[in-house]
């Protein structure tokens, strides 16, 4: 897509809290671009690295966490957490890489499985209580505007979250198509050859998850400022198995795929629970097997089969 | 310092045990600078064995090989390429999902040494090196004739065109030594003769030498300068082409020993 083409995107995104009066679609909206960064961190590593990680939810949840009791035990401005807790999410994220990596395959996907079911207990464990407030959970205080902007508290989290999600975007676009992008994808794809190339598997592959995990963590962050709360129990594996339906729904190795993985995973449990309040479970997994028959390879390889027929890139195609 | 050192690299008494089979008891030889040294021998004679110990995918278990100065013995693979050691795959290993250029553009990744941040920020490193690796990208696809496919990804392309992709992934990379293992595996007739104009064209446009491992005799014997023999794991001959092919022990190994018979 062009470059004029996503700025005029980005500024139509930003106009869109104007548009909806009701705070609670704007919030949905809010957990849609905080779902999509959070599934952008998981493409990094799944999609683009070819590590299969079902404990995203563990990242998330930290980075939630970070910004919780950043700003409830040490005031700490909510903006300002953010730096902090994407620190503390990629080393958390290098530190679990080290020796998760070295299993690969369904053993590293057991691993992050056992990572999303350890660590809403551990948020919970008594040692940790005067910070994390254990069950109880922290309530955190909605960000006014900055500067006395004319906008509701509701419309500044979600511009705030809108641009924060952005330049994770544009930063993993850049990411993914330069050296270290073809890099990662040429471990998934071949690391014989990827070695032989002079990558440095082990060393590549700690660094992407730490990366992945950085962006989920922020996802986190932005989550419990838009949310106002964190308790273990909103952290747990279906959490985990959440983002990894959106990412599959949304398409591997592809940037805009998470958008649509997270809107999948935000809007469908309402729609299904909508036609069926006996069993919305049966109908979202209906809907889930139908999405998957109707665009095998995610949202984003339709996007791939229809992009050559777009006006702005009719010349090319 | 190392470039006064007449030969490119010198395998010394190289040793590989499987358990208690020996595959390879104890080759020695050079390769000289600018060379394209073949590689033959019988099945299971230990050439892939050699080829793999001299790659680092294979740790010998005595001996040396000492390439450009530099002790290959222990390095990690990751290592190889940019000691200047460039290689294909006897089975064709691309990145499938990725376009041919693409797959060049890793080819030359241990050139570069731009990181995450870096990249994620597109600061002014990584886009000067994806300049530079573009420029040589861009003759070696006229070279190896590859422009029209340049964007297409390599998964779909027929056998002939992939290895050809991986002959550039290996030259972008700026190899002092290219290894080929069976580049002429699944070729057809036509397409063998191509490859050693290729072969030769390359060693011409580029300054290195070619390690050629390699079932098909009359290509080896048309492109080398040098051509070392193994059987049962052990060298049984080294020199011309001429000199090989006439060796009273390669005509034995190949086509039986008739002396015994008579």
């Amino acid at each position: 897509m062009s470059r004029t083409g996503i700025i005029i995107a980005c500024i139509l995104m930003a106009a869109v809290p104007y548009f909806f009066a009701s705070g609670y679609q704007l919030f949905q909206l809010t957990l849609v671009v905080t779902y999509a960064v959070a599934i952008l961190g998981l493409n990094l590593v799944t999609g683009y690295n070819g590590q299969v990680s079902l404990g995203h939810g563990a990242f998330y949840a930290v980075g939630a966490y970070t910004t919780a009791i950043l700003m409830d035990k040490f005031d700490v401005p909510y903006w300002a957490t953010l730096p902090i807790s994407a620190a503390v999410c990629a080393g958390f994220g290098f530190l679990i890489g080290l020796p998760a990596l070295r299993l690969g395959g369904l053993y590293l996907a057991l691993t992050t499985f056992a990572l999303a079911v350890a660590v809403p207990q551990l948020l919970k464990y008594r040692l940790f209580e005067d910070y994390t407030g254990g069950v109880q959970g922290i309530v955190i205080l909605k960000p006014d505007p900055p500067f006395g902007l004319p906008m509701t508290g509701d419309q500044w989290v979600f511009l705030f979250t809108l641009l924060v999600g952005i330049v994770c975007f544009v930063l993993s676009a850049n990411l993914v198509k330069g050296r270290i992008g073809r890099a990662m994808m040429a471990i998934r794809d071949q690391p014989l050859a990827a070695e032989a190339m002079g990558i440095d598997i082990a060393m590549l592959k700690t660094r992407t998850f730490a990366v992945s995990a950085l962006m989920t963590g922020i996802a986190g962050s932005l989550g419990a400022i838009a949310v106002q709360f964190v308790a273990p129990d909103a952290f747990g594996v279906p959490l985990s198995l959440t983002f990894f339906v959106g990412f599959v729904v949304g398409g591997g190795a592809s940037i805009v795929g998470p958008i649509f993985g997270a809107i999948f995973v935000e809007f469908i449990p309402n729609i299904a629970d909508e036609i069926s309040k006996a069993a919305p479970g049966a109908v979202y997994g209906v809907l889930l097997i139908a999405l998957m028959f109707l665009a095998p390879g995610g949202c984003a390889s339709l996007v791939r089969k229809a992009a050559p027929y777009m006006p702005w890139n009719r010349k090319t195609g | 310092m190392a470039e006064s050192l007449p030969h490119l690299m010198r395998v010394t008494d190289v040793e590989m045990r499987f358990g208690g089979i020996v595959a390879l008891a104890g080759v020695s030889f050079d390769v000289e600078r600018n060379q394209i040294c073949g590689l033959i021998g019988p099945n299971g004679s230990g050439k892939t064995t050699l080829f793999n110990c001299i790659s680092g995918f294979y740790r010998h278990s005595r001996g040396d090989i000492v390439f450009d100065g530099v002790s290959l013995t222990g390095q990690p693979r990751h290592r190889m390429a940019g000691l200047g050691l460039g290689r294909t795959f006897q089975n064709v290993a691309l990145f499938r999902t990725m376009t041919v250029r693409e797959n060049m553009f890793v080819g030359a990744h241990h050139l570069g040494s731009s990181g995450f941040i870096a990249n994620a920020l597109r600061l002014g490193k990584p886009r000067a090196e994806e300049a530079a690796d573009g420029e040589r990208l861009e003759k070696l696809l006229d070279l190896l004739e590859l422009r029209a496919v340049a964007d297409t990804v390599v998964g779909g392309l027929p056998f002939g065109w992939q290895k050809r992709v991986e002959l550039a992934r290996a030259l972008i990379g700026q190899p002092k030594m290219l290894m080929l293992d069976e580049p002429a595996g699944g070729l057809n007739h036509g397409e063998v003769d191509e490859l050693a104009v290729l072969l030769l064209k390359i060693r011409e446009n580029f300054d290195l030498s070619i390690l050629l491992v390699e079932h098909h005799m009359s290509l080896v014997m048309r492109v080398s300068d040098k051509v070392i023999a193994l059987e049962f794991g052990q060298k049984i001959a080294d020199g011309t082409p001429d000199e090989v092919r006439s060796h009273p022990e390669v005509i034995r190994a190949y086509l039986g020993d008739t002396s015994h018979a008579a």
